[in-house]
Parts: structure tokens; sequence; C-alpha cells
């Protein structure tokens, strides 16, 4: 059993490959809570930098700087009464929250946050994940359609007939990107989510670079794409919160409507992850071309390390910052356990055998991180389309754009 | 009245589809608790999918029989309560009230009084223009400017809470003058103002004029002639946006303004766009109009010599004021007696609503809410 557990250690696959069931368990838990830990920092960190955008303070009062805020949250949806409209189809309503979730969640199996570091590597990894995200299209439309009510059935056509339109010209540059992957001795292409970020590193190149400007248009139309799939603004016209109120999930409450939440937000997750796969090298750390050499390999494996000592002095700071007040005595506390806590984590991440393992991991979150922040400045600034222009923008313009984008990259790839 | 199709009198239902799928038009019934109906505004809006086919406005929710309560109070007691009908243009009803009192009574708010008057009543036209700007553009996805205008629209309360101890109901003005004189250091104050706002309507411009979904969303949106808004009486920003130039600042002045210089902007297409142009545009000159009044505020009593106890001769007035949302009137009886016989106000708000079914047919149900936001209603004024 020992045996078992530790013969994969000195593997270089992902468990779901090396058939090991121990591992592969142990990976789904640590990425479905993962997952789970970062919607529930995505929570804060958007209402705070929605909050500092807006010039205001945003979540202040549970915890130091409102850290516990999310808790305070989630407490409340947990403990609320659970309501189901009467006329409501009581198990579509039931199941719809289900399918987002598991939808937005299952894609999590194939993301590789390293080359090891991935429940498995499917050989069609990202036409799984392209199919499985696109499953939540279904659990809106049930939502909106079992609630019965008009609102939600609105946001529901809305965002069925949205979701259809972006996923053709995402597909269409999802496709580009994996032609590239083609352009080597062999000739061969592939699907993988792993094998991508491996045929990145052997042409030396990050995709959104290959072939300039046609990789960095087609992160561009995915990164808009994406946008509209997951629901967001500008194009959060399914939830549109000044017209339907909150679209498909108007009738929702409490533990189902936070369901919906967290299948959104890990629905941004895994799209960003496409996009950082696909095209940002996913797990590579930056620069590998200029900066390499031994030397460079250890500055850049020192950086999850230093991150999170920064974090800690940020939180230290707001210590120093916090009023000296007998009020404020428990928050200053917080504060300075939680700045201890990254501290550590940071100290451990400098130890040699963690630094090895960590720094893939680290460079693809910082990548993700990139774009949720995104997200979070897209809403800041973009009034909402509205659902005509968002159908010409679509089709008239990601659309024609991604085919040529396609069709150019498959001659200059033919020809050089 | 559960039946939504209770009210619905114009909007030609049709007859349920007996078959298994239902291809009527829907209604939905939006408000009177909705995110973007700026209060308690209820419209039935008759759609084909995403198409509006008519609308019906249904309104009261916010009734609290303001003029018959003025048939009750004498005409000094009555004036806080105008100050709750537009409550983010406080000072402009005011002004319109205690001026047609005034009229009535036959006396004139001396010089200094008048000037005070224009100065917090263009204040109150620039908080609630940005009130405005905030809400319209929430209601069409952009969250920040809303926040970008409150967090400056404060700067005008701050002046207003200094002035008259109030912020937002500031029942600033008096019959026959102002009641209170200025503070001390209300010029510098003002004129503080006059140099921190210019860059912050900058900064709105920044963030919406050039936008392209901003365009997009606003230009052909609500479309409306200058001929169709005379005539269904819609006045103010809206009216000036169709390309009619009419302001009753410059038509009829009224408590001084034809003693200062400024323009009256209009647009052309009579769009959500030109609308939100000619504000931003009117924003810009009322602190001309601010910067004239504060520069050259005479000294002098700011009280006419009204009596304690006002008892109007027998007789009738209309008298009407530009407020930030267009027309504001009111229409006072005089018995002799120490209370109105009746005061009817015609508040812009409700008259301007009348154009929302012309301006949203045919269009989409984002657009409804475009055009909601643009007339830049008040339900306090609506529903009276």
């Amino acid at each position: 059993m020992l045996d078992y557990i530790t013969s994969y250690l000195s593997s270089n696959v992902t468990p779901g490959q090396a058939g090991n069931w121990f591992w592969a368990t142990v990976y789904v838990f640590v990425v479905f809570g993962g997952v789970a830990v970062v919607v529930l920092s995505m929570n804060w960190l958007e209402r705070k930098a929605l909050a500092h955008f807006q010039v205001r303070l945003g979540p202040m009062r549970v915890g130091p700087h409102g850290l516990m805020q999310p808790f305070a949250d989630a407490i409340k949806l947990l403990t609320k009464e659970d309501i189901i409209p009467d006329q409501a189809d009581k198990f579509v309503f039931w199941i719809a929250p289900l399918i987002i979730l598991c939808a937005a969640f299952t894609v999590y199996i194939v993301i590789p946050f390293g080359p090891t570091h991935a429940i498995t590597d499917l050989n069609i990894g990202i036409l799984f994940m392209l199919g499985v995200s696109s499953l939540s299209v279904l659990g809106i439309v049930m939502a909106g359609w079992a609630s019965n009510s008009h609102y939600p059935l609105i946001g529901s056509l809305r965002s069925s007939a949205q979701m259809v339109s972006y996923e053709v010209a995402m597909g269409l540059a999802v496709v580009s990107a994996i032609l590239m992957t083609s352009l080597n001795a062999s000739g061969t292409g592939t699907l993988s989510m792993i094998g991508i970020v491996q045929a990145q590193q052997e042409q030396h190149i990050w995709y959104v670079f290959k072939f300039f400007p046609l990789g960095l248009m087609a992160m561009v139309i995915f990164a808009i794409a994406m946008v509209a799939e997951t629901n967001r603004a500008p194009f959060d016209l399914p939830e549109a919160e000044s017209e339907l109120t909150a679209g498909f999930h108007t009738e929702y409450s409490g533990l189902r409507w936070s369901l919906f939440m967290l299948g959104e937000y890990a629905a941004m997750g895994a799209v960003s992850s496409i996009a950082v796969t696909l095209w940002l090298g996913g797990w590579l750390r930056p620069f590998p071309n200029f900066l390499k050499g031994s030397f460079f390999d250890l500055v850049f494996s020192l950086f999850p390390g230093f991150t999170f000592l920064a974090l800690a002095g940020f939180c230290f700071l707001g210590v120093v910052r916090m009023p000296k007040h007998p009020t404020f005595r428990i928050q200053t506390i917080g504060l300075a356990g939680f700045g201890a806590m990254l501290g550590l984590i940071g100290l451990v991440l400098f130890v040699t055998p963690v630094r090895v393992r960590v720094q893939d991991i680290y460079w693809f979150l910082a990548k993700v991180a990139g774009f949720m922040y995104l997200y979070i400045w897209y809403r800041a600034t973009f009034p909402r389309y509205r659902f005509d222009q968002l159908m010409k923008v679509g089709w008239k313009v990601l659309l024609p754009a991604a085919l040529a984008v396609l069709i150019v990259t498959a001659i200059v790839g033919v020809l050089f | 009245m559960t039946d939504p199709t209770t009210y619905i009198s114009h909007l030609e239902l049709g007859q349920p589809d007996k078959t298994y799928l239902d291809t009527n038009e829907l209604i939905l019934n939006m408000g009177p608790q909705h995110p973007a109906t700026h209060g308690v505004l209820r419209v039935i809006l008759r759609l084909d999918g995403e198409k509006v086919l008519g609308t019906e406005c249904v309104i009261g929710y916010l009734h609290r029989g303001v003029e018959k309560i003025a048939e009750n109070r004498t005409y000094a007691m009555f004036n806080p309560y105008v100050d709750r009908l537009d409550y983010v243009a406080a000072v402009s009803n005011g002004l319109g009230y205690c001026e047609a009192v005034e009229k009535l009574l036959n006396v004139e708010a001396p010089p200094r009084a008048r000037y005070i008057r224009v100065i917090l009543t263009e204040l109150n036209r620039l908080a609630s223009h940005m009130v405005w700007l905030g809400t319209h553009a929430l209601d069409i996805g952009a969250m920040t400017p809303l926040f970008y205008t409150f967090r400056d629209r404060e700067e005008i309360l701050k002046i207003f809470e200094k002035y008259c101890g109030a912020r937002l109901t500031t029942h600033a003005f008096r019959i026959g003058g102002c009641q209170y004189e200025t503070y001390e250091g209300f010029e510098k104050d003002v004129k503080d103002f006059l140099d921190f706002v210019p860059p912050k309507i900058d900064e709105y411009e920044e963030l919406l004029t050039t936008n392209r979904i901003w365009v997009e969303r606003t230009r052909n949106v609500g479309k409306i002639s200058g001929a169709d808004c005379i005539a269904l009486g819609v006045t103010g920003p809206v009216l000036r946006a169709s390309g009619v130039k009419w302001d009753i600042r410059k038509a009829v002045p009224y408590s001084g303004y034809q003693e200062f210089d400024f323009e009256i902007p209009t647009g052309e297409n009579g769009d959500t766009f030109d609308r939100y142009v000619v504000r931003m545009k009117e924003m810009r000159q009322s602190l001309r109009i601010i910067q004239q009044a504060v520069d050259g505020l005479p000294s002098g009593p700011i009280m006419a010599k009204v009596g304690k106890v006002i008892k109007p001769p027998v007789g009738e007035i209309y008298h009407s004021i530009e407020a930030p949302k267009g027309e504001l009137g009111y229409y006072i009886v005089s018995d002799g007696s120490t209370q109105p016989y009746r005061v009817r106000i015609r508040p812009p708000s409700f008259v301007n609503l009348q154009a929302l079914d012309l301006m949203v047919r045919g269009q989409l149900v984002a657009d409804v809410i475009a055009v909601i936001g643009t007339f830049d209603i008040v339900l306090g004024e609506v529903d009276r």
C-alpha cells in the first residue's frame, strides 16, 4: 500500500496517466478545495478591487480589511431560508445550479498547473474543456425555465443565444492555437493541455507571440469570447441587474444562489486557464529565451516565496497603519496573524524541494490571476452591451476575425 | 389587482393561443420593485421576444397627497413639503414655490436674496444632474460613474449643510427672500467648488462620451422629435436635446436670471446620447452662472417686507421655473385666507413620462431602461 503511494512520487506523469488512484483522489480534493478557496478569495478581491476603482473602501468591518467577509457571506447564504417558488418546476429548479456547478468544476480535471500537476491529462483535453464548460448553458436555460417567471426566462434565452454565438468564435481561436502546436519536426499537433504547453516549450515561444500579431489576435478574440461565455460585464446580459433584476437566477436565493455564484467564478477561472494554457505558456516561467541559464532559473524560482513575503509585508504595513484604539485590537492581531501566516508560507516556499515543485503552479496561477483581474477591471469600466449589439459583435466582428486569423495562421504555418 | 392585465387598457392584448406552444406576446411587469425604474415606477411592457410592442406606466405608488396637504397648511407651512417632491433637487422646488407665493403677494425678493437663490439653485441643478448621470450610467451597466458623481455631489451637499443645516430636503428659501444670511466663508466654499468640479466633469466625460459601448447604447435610442416633445408637453433637457431652444431661465426670466450670461445647449437628434450631451453641457453652463453670481454677490437685506402671517389677496397665479428636469410650475389659488385654496403642481417628471411609450415602441427591453434613465424622473415628483 505504502509502495503504491510512494511509487508515484518519483514518476513524472500526472496521477491520472499513471493510473494511481490514491494520488488522483488527493489531487481531486486539492484542486476542488483550491478552487473553492480561490472563489472565496475572488469574492473578497472583486469587492475590494471594484471598491477601489470606485473611490470607496469596500468591506472593512468583518475582519481586518474585510478579510473574513466571504465567510460571513457564506454563513449568511447557507443559513438563509431555501425558497422554491410555488409555481416552479421543483426538480429542474433544484438540479439547474448543480449542473452549472458540475460543469464549471469538472473542467478543472484537465487543467495543467504544471507538467505533472494535473488530475489527469486527456489526449483531447482542450475539446473536453470546451465541451464541458459549454454545458453550463444547459443549467442556465433550465434555471430560467424552471423558475416559471418572466425575468429568468428572458435571461436564460439571452444566455443561450449568447453562449452559442460566442462559442463559435472561441472555438476558431482555439483551433488557430492548436494549429501552431503542429509546427514542429514531426508535424503532429496535440489537443492535450499538457502537450500544448510542452509544444510551446519546444518551440521556445508562447503562442501569444507566435507569428506576431496572429497569436495575439487569436488570444484577444478568445479573451473577449470568454467574457461573454462566462456572462461577465460587459456581456452580462443574462443577469443584467438593471434590466432583468438578476436574470436567470432572479428566483434563486440562499444556498442555491451561492451555487450559481460559485459556478460563475469557477467558470471564470476555468476559461482563464484555457487562455493561459493555449497562449501564455501555461506553467512556463516568463522570458525563458532571453534570461536563461541556471542563475535565472534560480531567480525565477524564488518568485513564489518573495510574492508571499510581499503579501505578508502588506499585511504588516496594514498593522502599522491600523488605528491605535482598543476597538481595533482584535482586527490588528488578526491582520498580524494573517501576515505571519503568509510570511511563513513564503519562507517554506524557499526550501529547495518545495521551491522546485511549486514554481510551475505559481506561474500558472499568476497568469490566471492576471485574467481574473481583467475581469474585475472590465466590470468597473464598461457599460453593458445591448442584446442586438452583442450578437453583432459576436457574428460580424469576432467570427470573421477568428476565421481570418485561423486561415492566415494556416498559410503562414505552411510557408514558414 | 393581482392580475397584471387589469391595467392594460390600450395594449391590445392578443387572445391566448390554445395550442400547446403559446406564441403570444409576453407581458412583462417591470416594477414597482425594480432596480432601474428610479423608485416605484411600474411599467407594463408588451414584448415580442425582446422587442417592445407597447408600454403602460402605472404610477401612484409614492402618492402622498401633497397637493391636498397644501390646502390644510399655511403658505409658510407648506414650503418644506415641496422639498419632498423632487428630493434630489429640493432647492429648485423651494424656489418655484417661494417665487409663486411672492408673485401672489406681489413682493419681490431683494437682490442679495435673488443671487443667493441663484447660486444654491444652480448648485442644486449640478447635484441633480450628477445623480442623473450616475444612475443613468448604472442603468446602462457602467457602475463606476455613480460613485464618482456621488463623491462630487457630496461637496455640493456640504455647502447646503453649512448654509441651512440640511443636505437633501433643504428648505433653503423663505417666502420673500432667504431664511439665512450666507455663512462665513460661503463665497470661498463656492469658489473652491467651482475650481474643483470642472476636472471632475471632464472625468465623467472621459469615462463615457467616447466610450464605444456607451455611444452604441445611447445613440438612436429613444428618439423623439421636437414637435412630438411640444405636443406631449415634454420640457427640460429632453426638449432641448430635440433641438428646441426653450429654457424658462431665458424665455421667461425669473429670480434675476436675465442678469447672467449663459447659453442654452441644444441637441439635434433627440436621442439618448444627445440628452446626455445636453445635460453635460448644462452642468458647465450652471458653473458659469454660479461664477457670475458669486462674483457679483450684492450686499443688502435678504428679506423683503413680508408680514408674519402670509395672507395673499384673492386671486390665482401660475409660476414656473426651469427645474433640472424641466418646467416646474405652481398654480396657486388664494381665497384670501392664510391657507391656499388649491395648489396644483406641474412636475416635469410626470409630464415627461408621457413620452415614454412613444420613445420605446419598437425598441428593445434594454432601451426601456435607458430611456427611463434619460428622462431623469423622480417618482416623488411624479406621484406627489
